[in-house]
C-alpha cells in the first residue's frame, strides 16, 4: 500500500491487486502495536487514505497466480484469467502466521484454553480476555518462538517481533485484569528495536510480568481444566511445573502461502528461509532475480510495521529508476 | 538388616504453586528494584564471596522469586554486605538491600517462609 502511494504521488499508474476483500492485511486482525500501544487503525487509515488516490486502481478479491516476462515488460496472471500488463511489478505478498497447531505439544486445537497472539488481539478488541468457560483467567503463560528458532518446524530464523508483542501483550493482560499473574517463557529476549527494551522493563517494573527462562516443553490439561505446564528454568537450572489457566503461544511468521506459489510459478528465488531472496542482502534488499520485478516488505523477512512501510518506501525509488533508466540494476 | 545403598531421589521439579512466594513478596513490597533483575549475573561476577563460595547472588533472587526458600535460607548469610554488586548492576536493582530484607524475612519468620 505504501509503495502504491508513493509511485501514484511520483504520477504513474498504479495497479494494487489483494486476495482478500480488503487491503490491510494483518493491521487488520492487530488491536494495539507495539512499542507505543498505538491503536492500530490509526496506521490502517494512513494507508487508506494515500492509496485512495485516483492513479490507484486497487483490485481486492483477486489472487496473483503467475507473473512473466513479456516483450514489452511484464504480465501479471491472476486466478480469473486475466492478465494485467505493467513495467514494473512490485511483491508485497507479506506474511502468514505459523499455524500454532503444528506444535502439537502445545495443545492448540486440542485444549480449550490455548489460544495464540492473534487470539488473544481479537479479545483484547473486544475488550474482554475469558476462558471459554465465560470466565476471566487468573493466571496467564506466555510462550515465545512458536515456530520460530525450531528446527522441527523447518524455521531456524527468528521470527523478530513475538518478543515484544509478548511483552506488550503481557502489559495489556495486567491492564484488563489487574488480579492476574503473567508469566514470559523466553529462550532469549530479543528487544532489538526503539524503545522495546524500555517496554520490557516497564513490563517487569510496573506490571509485575514474570519472565521464566526456558522453553515450554509441553501442556496438558488437569481433571480441574487446568492447564499444566513443564519448563525447565534454565537459571535456576531445575525443572519447573505450573498450573495455568490459559496458555498464550507466540506465532512466528512464515512467507506466505500464496507468496509462495507465485515464487514457484514465476523463477522467482526464495531463500533456506523460504522467504523471497532479494537480488543483493546489503543494497538490493528489494530488487528480485527477475528484471523489473521487485520487493516489498515481509515478504522477504519477518519486519514490523515501520520497517515494513520504510522497505515499501524503498522499493519506489529502485522502481523509479528502473522505469526511468530501464537497465538492469546490478550494482 | 543389610543396607544395599538404595535410596529414594529427592524430585528436583520446583513446584510453583506449593512453593511459598511471602520472601520475595516481602522483600517486593519494601525493594521495588528487585522486580527489574534480568539475571545477567553481573552482581555474582562482581561478588567477593562469590568468588570463593558457592554463594551467587543471581542465583539466590530467582529461587527466591520461585519459592525455594530452602536453599536460600543458608546461603545468604554469607554475603559481607559489601554492596558491589548494587554499583554494577545494569538494571539499577538495589541487590544489597534484597539481601538484607531477606535476612530480615526469615528472621520474622513470617507465614510459611520458616
Amino acid at each position: 500500500m505504501e509503495t502504491a502511494g508513493q509511485l501514484s504521488k511520483f504520477g504513474y499508474n498504479v495497479s494494487l491487486v489483494e486476495k482478500e476483500k480488503t487491503t490491510g492485511g494483518h493491521l487488520n486482525k492487530w488491536y494495539k502495536l507495539f512499542p507505543d500501544r498505538r491503536d492500530s487503525t490509526e496506521v490502517k487509515a494512513y494507508l487508506e487514505r494515500i492509496t485512495s488516490d485516483k492513479g490507484i486502481k486497487i483490485l481486492t478479491g483477486t489472487t496473483i497466480e503467475k507473473l512473466a516476462g513479456t516483450k514489452n515488460g511484464l504480465s501479471v496472471y491472476t486466478d480469473g484469467g486475466e492478465e494485467l500488463n505493467a513495467d514494473a511489478v512490485v511483491v508485497a505478498t507479506g506474511f502468514d502466521l505459523f499455524k500454532s497447531s503444528r506444535k502439537e505439544e502445545y495443545g492448540y486445537g486440542i485444549y480449550d484454553n490455548v489460544i495464540t497472539s492473534a487470539d488473544l488481539e481479537e479479545m483484547f478488541r473486544k475488550g474482554r480476555i475469558s476462558m471459554l468457560n465465560g470466565r476471566s483467567p487468573k493466571t496467564v503463560g506466555l510462550v515465545h518462538c512458536v515456530g520460530s528458532r525450531d528446527e522441527k518446524v523447518g524455521n531456524l530464523y527468528c521470527s523478530k517481533l513475538c518478543c515484544v508483542t509478548a511483552v506488550k501483550q503481557a502489559i495489556e493482560i495486567r491492564e484488563n485484569l489487574p488480579e492476574s499473574k503473567v508469566f514470559c517463557f523466553y529462550m532469549d529476549m530479543r528487544m532489538g528495536g526503539a524503545y522495546y527494551e524500555e517496554l520490557y522493563r516497564e513490563a517487569q517494573e510496573e506490571w509485575g510480568v514474570n519472565f521464566i527462562r526456558g522453553k515450554v516443553s509441553e501442556a496438558s490439561e488437569s481433571i480441574n481444566d487446568k492447564l499444566i505446564i513443564k519448563v525447565e528454568d534454565t537459571l535456576t537450572g531445575r525443572p519447573l511445573k505450573m498450573e495455568l489457566d490459559m496458555l498464550v503461544l507466540m506465532a512466528g511468521m512464515e512467507i506466505s502461502k500464496s507468496g509462495e506459489k507465485i515464487a514457484e510459478a514465476s523463477g522467482l528465488k526464495t531463500g533456506d528461509n523460504r522467504f523471497f531472496s532479494p537480488a543483493d542482502p546489503h543494497y538490493g534488499s528489494n530488487r528480485s532475480n527477475i528484471q523489473g520485478v521487485f520487493y516489498a516488505g515481509t515478504c522477504t523477512m519477518p519486519m514490523n510495521i515501520t520497517e515494513t512501510i520504510s522497505h515499501a518506501r524503498a522499493a519506489v525509488s529502485d522502481v523509479i529508476d528502473f522505469l526511468n533508466n530501464n537497465k538492469k540494476l546490478d550494482g | 538388616m543389610d543396607k544395599f545403598g538404595y535410596t529414594i531421589s529427592k524430585g528436583r521439579q520446583i513446584n510453583y504453586e506449593a512453593n511459598s512466594k511471602h520472601v520475595a513478596d516481602y522483600i517486593l513490597d519494601r525493594e521495588p528494584s528487585f522486580r527489574l533483575c534480568i539475571e545477567c549475573g553481573c552482581c555474582s561476577a562482581t561478588c567477593t564471596t562469590g568468588n570463593f563460595t558457592k554463594f551467587s547472588l543471581r542465583e539466590i533472587q530467582i529461587l527466591l522469586k520461585r519459592g525455594e526458600n530452602d536453599q536460600v535460607r543458608e546461603s545468604i548469610t554469607k554475603c559481607m554486605l559489601c554492596g558491589k554488586c548494587t554499583l554494577v548492576c545494569p538494571r539499577g536493582v538495589n541487590t544489597r538491600n534484597v539481601i538484607i530484607l531477606a535476612r530480615e524475612a526469615f528472621r520474622k519468620r513470617i507465614q510459611n517462609a520458616v
